[in-house]
């Protein structure tokens, strides 16, 4: 393909999809959406938090009651610290 | 003037829910433009903005306030549209072909009738995604070389070889459908 053809080409392509108006803007404040957004993320990672913060007390309540029960398994979860 | 657009981006990178609203009042219609621009479909570009300004918020520790926001805020918007290119193909096609539909005939070349149009825009729809929107923002939105490739994160000869490809693909596509551009 030649400069010739490849002109030829941009010219049909332009014609068959128009620019678009470079002026456009929204048709709606988007800022509560973005808000929004942003909330629901906070609150995603809030749950998050909470969700690993209750494994991390149930993993240790479990220990310490493995513990209390097989008292000769200290030696052994030391070994694996 | 200017100490006080540094305060704001400093803000921003405090993460100040106020700066971070300035910024997006003064940004929020250029990037939506540039989106409308690759998309096509006015809601896509609403529902991208705002994917956008998230993505923003949420890389702003990765944000260079001395490489400027607007090129920043670009580039994440450009990875957005693209992200929803690859999810949404068949909508992105059907968006094309209505702005085929509504495209007026040229009236300095007749010969380049609605079902020309028509094909071209579907032809252009199946072209391979990096090459297309290259040629969206250089040929059909007739932007600056390099202002497509900052957008992209290429070089200016990246953008020129895949508008080369992609008008070489085109012309290929509609030969093989009957039609001599």
């Amino acid at each position: 393909m030649n400069t010739h053809d490849e002109e030829h080409m941009k010219k049909l392509l332009r014609q068959a999809l128009p620019p678009v108006k470079s002026d456009a803007g929204p048709e709606r404040d988007l800022w509560p959406a973005v808000l929004r957004r942003l909330d629901a993320e906070t609150a995603s990672s809030g749950w998050a938090g909470f969700n690993s913060a209750w494994f991390d007390g149930a993993l240790l309540a479990g220990l310490v009651g493995l513990v209390s029960i097989f008292p000769s398994a200290i030696p052994v979860f030391l070994y694996y610290l | 003037m200017r100490n006080e657009a540094s305060d704001v981006l400093n803000q921003f990178l405090q993460g100040d829910v106020d700066a971070f609203e300035e910024l997006f009042r003064q940004h929020q219609r250029a990037v939506y433009g540039w989106i409308l621009r690759i998309t096509r479909d006015p809601a896509t570009a609403e529902e991208l903005t705002v994917e956008t300004f998230w993505r923003i918020h949420r890389a702003r520790a990765r944000f260079d306030p001395a490489q400027g926001f607007e090129g920043w805020a670009r580039r994440i918007a450009t990875r957005a549209a693209l992200d929803w290119l690859r999810a949404s193909r068949t909508k992105y096609e059907l968006s094309l072909e209505d702005c085929a539909e509504a495209a007026a005939p040229a009236p300095a070349d007749p010969a380049v009738t609605a079902e020309i149009r028509m094909k071209t825009a579907q032809a252009f729809g199946r072209l391979p995604l990096k090459l297309r929107i290259a040629a969206t923002l250089a040929v059909i939105e007739e932007l600056p070389h390099k202002e497509v490739a900052a957008a992209l994160g290429i070089s200016i000869t990246a953008v020129k070889v895949r508008v080369f490809r992609a008008m070489r693909l085109l012309r290929n596509d509609l030969e093989e459908q009957g039609i001599t551009p």
